[in-house]
């Protein structure tokens, strides 16, 4: 009802009876296999207070807006067919007779923005903040008058400053504007900072010379605070990217850190993870999409105990018969890993396979001049989970305590009446599951194909040998250290540069503290 | 010993059933004589990083071999695939591509995806004066004998595309992003010498290389946007390749760059590489390619259906390098026809001037220099990860191999019929043998 009204409001604005005076049928251009020409339309229907203008509009956005061959326009919604025209149902429709209207880049444009003017009056302020910034984006003086008439009748403060930020644009970017006008416009889109902002300031062309300074001096200003801001980002990208090689190799901190495996085959485990987050959501698109949001929550343990009793079946095959003998190791794991990946391509195909992301994950937040987005926050919050849970494990529980009792002292651990071998598969599990884990967290970023695990496996033996094997502290500082190098390196040296670079500094570290950063003193190391 | 007694014999008698099969085969055979099969050798990894792309094109050979026997097969003989795994390994291409013509004989050879691995095969085919059948765009600057290439060379995708953004999105800030490698070096080099010559300024040219597989874009994608904010139109032409473009897309969609914004133009991604993504945040961005699944003609339905027919998989889907794989076999066969002969210095000679109908609704012809005409589509990105094709070249562009846009090759030509016979032949110097004097 709300709605109905604010498009009355519209209908009354003085810009509806000029577009109407064009042409009877506001809506024939819509029609047309032209892009300009359905720009055009768009625009035109938008200004037109048609009250049947937005959910048309709507529908093009989404796709659903078809013609038919006797040049009606349907809508597509989920109980049928709707004519755009008069929003009355349709029967029968011959679906095969209908063609989608085209859209590109132009007409989506023109969409957004006919969607900005027409949502300003909208009853949620969620969605006028909305069109306000689809306004600002699109500085069309057109709407201006709308504009006026929004911010009069705007209750919420935070969404009145976005449209006055949207005006002081449109203004700009209308001939008619005073120079005062002008100024004043300036300093309000100074004031909202941001690159937007800097965008809009940079593409001012053909207005007076007090304008032009004005605009320059704010363009200098607001570069100078994004400097600083992208010195913060860097961190936060450096963290995000440190956590992801923290998820990668705390795995391989216990199997490799703890145990002394050379374990090649730990990016496969990871891959493993990935593939049953694939199966887990294929399951529940089949057969429950309601839960799909928490798909991932179902993947994380069930991902653990796939991975995990794998690296069981492995550790009891192959890697039992073979401590000691570190060569021969890495050479078995290694043919292991190309074996494993290879099983997964004969079953799952060698293509991509598409790990949808839940909506709580995508996109992302700004915080003043930092945007972080969900997806990679959530993976920091997951990989201080893990970590935590991991070193709690190793503390507190009784598997921990034998899992501590087995690497420092085989031979008195076992005189204690500890069954060695089977803590030693135990351990191997829980290294393994770990990697599996990190697998659901990796499908969020990256591909999800037989060659996951390689992309990861250099890496994360890089961390574990950085932080000094053997301890869970070294890793957690030498992955944050190494993510926020490289990410200060990126900008500088580029991304290949910025790898060698990265290597090239490790080496030389490793060079000087063969243990790494935090090395395990004691006689046990000594053995 | 006596295991090994017994061994030898096994091998003694194994010897003896060979040895009665073939004198008795000749009596076999001359009951019901069938020629012996023309082998046709299929190079494409279907292991390791680039089996991803490559498998593909494996079934898809295969499918035509099989359409092709079905039909009676070619010259009275039926035809037979040679499939080898070269697993990704450049050079074990060259290993495998010397196996297929020196020890399976086979007529001609469809294979390779990288440059790496063309390059690498390169040698064994010029040596032994067989045929490849090369499906992939490809950074041009390259003519050889030898080699057929069916895919684009920068002139008939990446500069079009360039076109396209110039005259319908108004672009005046670049972005070139690729991976890096021989591909997107050299045609990062011949787009930017190409927006120079147009009038843009080295400014608003920004050139970006990253690792293959890289998988943390967020500051690369963050460097876009602010490169993308200084008030001009900006677009990204990338070149990035295989699996980092998954995470690209995914950063880009999280960081709320839209293709309205910025829009970006991808020579690498087809429909095959966006089935493996959530494509809502991707929708129109641009893709410039030869041929796209959602084309509309009969040809290209035709052969959609006998794809998911023969996968026995109604969701998979059909892409350019096939299309290419598609003109090259039938090219071939018209060109066998023509000579009488799977003789491959003969079928070299018969290849040029061969024209066959594209899946996009036109003629693709063979031309001297060993590449052949395409039309050129652009197409934007869509909810269902197909490509609506927004703007199209009204017939077909002739392939330049060697770049006129680039200092060391403008003065080259490629021309395979005798009596020039040469594929870097300097028109200045008049003398054949490339850019030096």
């Amino acid at each position: 009802m709300n709605l109905l009204k604010a498009f009355l409001v519209l209908a009354m604005l003085a810009v509806a009876p000029p577009a109407r005076a064009q042409s009877g049928d506001v809506f024939a251009g819509l029609a047309s296999d032209n892009f300009d020409m359905i720009s055009e339309a768009v625009t035109a229907l938008a200004l037109s207070g048609d009250k049947q203008a937005a959910p048309t509009i709507h529908a093009l956005q989404d796709e659903a807006l078809y013609t038919a061959p006797d040049g009606n326009l349907l809508i597509k919604g989920a109980a049928g067919y709707v004519d755009a025209r008069t929003g009355a149902q349709l029967a029968d429709i011959a679906e095969d007779d209908l063609v989608g209207v085209r859209v590109n880049n132009r007409v989506r444009r023109a969409v957004e923005a006919a969607l900005g003017s027409l949502d300003l009056f909208a009853s949620s302020p969620n969605i006028r903040r909305k069109a306000a910034e689809a306004v600002f984006l699109s500085r069309d003086p057109a709407i201006l008058p709308a504009l006026s008439r929004a911010i009069a009748a705007e209750t919420n403060d935070e969404v009145r400053l976005v449209m006055r930020q949207a005006q002081a644009a449109s203004l700009l970017a209308s001939p008619e504007t005073a120079e005062a006008e002008r100024l004043a416009a300036v300093a309000v889109i100074r004031a909202r900072g941001g690159l937007e902002a800097q965008s809009l300031l940079g593409s001012l062309r053909d207005q007076t010379p007090a304008v032009t300074a004005a605009a320059g001096e704010a363009l200098t200003a607001l570069d100078r605070l994004q400097q600083l801001w992208s010195m913060v980002q860097s961190v936060i990208y450096g963290l995000s990217l440190g956590s992801v090689l923290l998820l990668a190799a705390a795995g391989l901190a216990i199997t490799f850190g703890v145990m002394g495996v050379i374990n090649m085959a730990h990016g496969e485990m990871v891959m493993i993870g990935a593939y049953t987050t694939f199966v887990v959501q294929e399951i529940i698109r089949a057969r429950a999409p309601w839960l799909f949001e928490a798909s991932l929550f179902i993947a994380v343990p069930l991902a653990f105990l796939v991975s995990g009793a794998i690296g069981i079946v492995i550790e009891r095959g192959l890697i039992q018969f073979l401590y000691g003998r570190p060569l021969e190791t890495l050479l078995a794991t290694w043919g292991l890993s190309l074996v494993l990946q290879q099983a997964v391509r004969s079953m799952f195909g060698a293509s991509n396979r598409d790990v949808g992301t839940p909506q709580w994950m995508s996109g992302a937040t700004q915080w003043g001049g930092l945007t972080v987005t969900y997806n990679r926050l959530t993976i920091v919050v997951f990989a201080a989970m893990v970590l935590a849970a991991l070193m709690a494990v190793l503390r507190y529980t009784a598997l921990g305590l034998r899992m501590r009792a087995v690497t420092q002292n085989r031979r008195m651990a076992a005189a204690m009446g500890i069954r060695t071998p089977w803590i030693d598969a135990l351990t191997f599990g829980l290294g393994s599951g770990i990697a599996g884990m990190a697998g659901v967290a990796l499908s969020q970023i990256d591909n999800v194909s037989p060659n996951l695990g390689q992309g990861y496996i250099i890496d994360s033996f890089m961390v574990v040998v950085f932080g000094g094997v053997g301890n869970l502290w070294g890793t957690l500082v030498s992955a944050l250290t190494l993510g926020i190098v490289n990410k200060f390196l990126e900008p500088i040296a580029g991304a290949v540069l910025g790898k060698i670079f990265v290597l090239v500094l490790l080496i030389l570290f490793i060079q000087r503290k063969p243990r790494g950063m935090f090395p395990l003193k004691g006689r046990a190391v000594e053995q | 010993m006596a295991s090994v007694r017994h061994w030898l014999r096994g091998i003694g008698l194994a010897t003896a059933a060979l040895a009665a099969t073939t004198i008795l085969a000749p009596q076999v055979q001359a009951q019901t004589p069938a020629p012996p099969p023309i082998k046709i050798g299929i190079l494409h990894s279907l292991s390791g990083t680039m089996a991803i792309s490559e498998t593909t094109l494996k079934d898809v050979m295969l499918m035509l071999i099989e359409e092709q026997n079905k039909k009676g097969g070619l010259l009275g003989r039926k035809l037979q695939a040679v499939v080898v795994d070269p697993a990704s390994n450049w050079p074990l291409f060259a290993e495998k591509a010397r196996q297929l013509i020196t020890v399976d004989k086979v007529a001609a050879v469809f294979g390779c995806w990288t440059s790496v691995s063309r390059k690498s095969v390169l040698p064994v085919f010029e040596e032994t004066g067989n045929i490849l059948f090369y499906p992939v765009q490809y950074e041009g600057e390259e003519s050889s004998k030898n080699v057929f290439y069916t895919g684009a060379a920068p002139n008939q995708q990446a500069i079009p595309a360039v076109d396209y953004l110039m005259a319908n999105e108004k672009v005046k800030r670049w972005v070139l992003a690729g991976t890096d490698y021989v591909y997107p070096r050299t045609t990062n080099k011949i787009l930017e010498a190409y927006l120079k010559a147009k009038g843009v300024a080295a400014d608003d040219i920004m050139i970006n290389y990253t690792p293959f597989g890289h998988s943390d874009w967020q500051n690369i994608v963050a460097s876009i946007k602010k490169f993308g904010s200084a008030g001009k139109k900006t677009a990204v032409v990338s070149t990035i390749n295989g699996d980092a473009n998954v995470p690209f897309y995914k950063e880009l969609g999280n960081q709320g760059i839209k293709a309205t914004d910025i829009p970006v133009v991808a020579f690498s991604v087809g429909e095959e590489e966006l089935a493996g993504i959530d494509t809502k945040p991707l929708v129109g961005h641009l893709t410039a390619w030869n041929y796209f699944e959602s084309v509309n003609n009969p040809a290209n339905k035709a052969f959609i259906a006998q794809w998911k027919a023969y996968t026995k998989n109604p969701k998979r889907t059909t892409n350019d390098p096939m299309e290419a794989h598609y003109i090259g076999f039938n090219m071939w066969v018209k060109a066998v026809q023509k000579a009488g002969t799977v003789d491959p210095a003969k079928v070299i000679d018969a290849m040029i001037g061969i024209s066959v109908p594209n899946l996009t609704g036109g003629y693709s012809a063979m031309m001297p220099n060993h590449h052949i005409t395409k039309p050129v589509l652009i197409g934007e990105i869509r909810a269902d990860g197909q490509m609506n094709t927004v703007w199209q070249t009204s017939g077909t562009v002739v392939a330049n191999e060697w770049s006129p846009y680039l200092e060391g090759s403008k003065d080259l030509i490629a021309d395979w019929r005798a009596p020039l016979s040469c594929g870097n032949f300097n028109v200045v110097t008049g003398k054949c043998g490339g850019a030096s004097k």
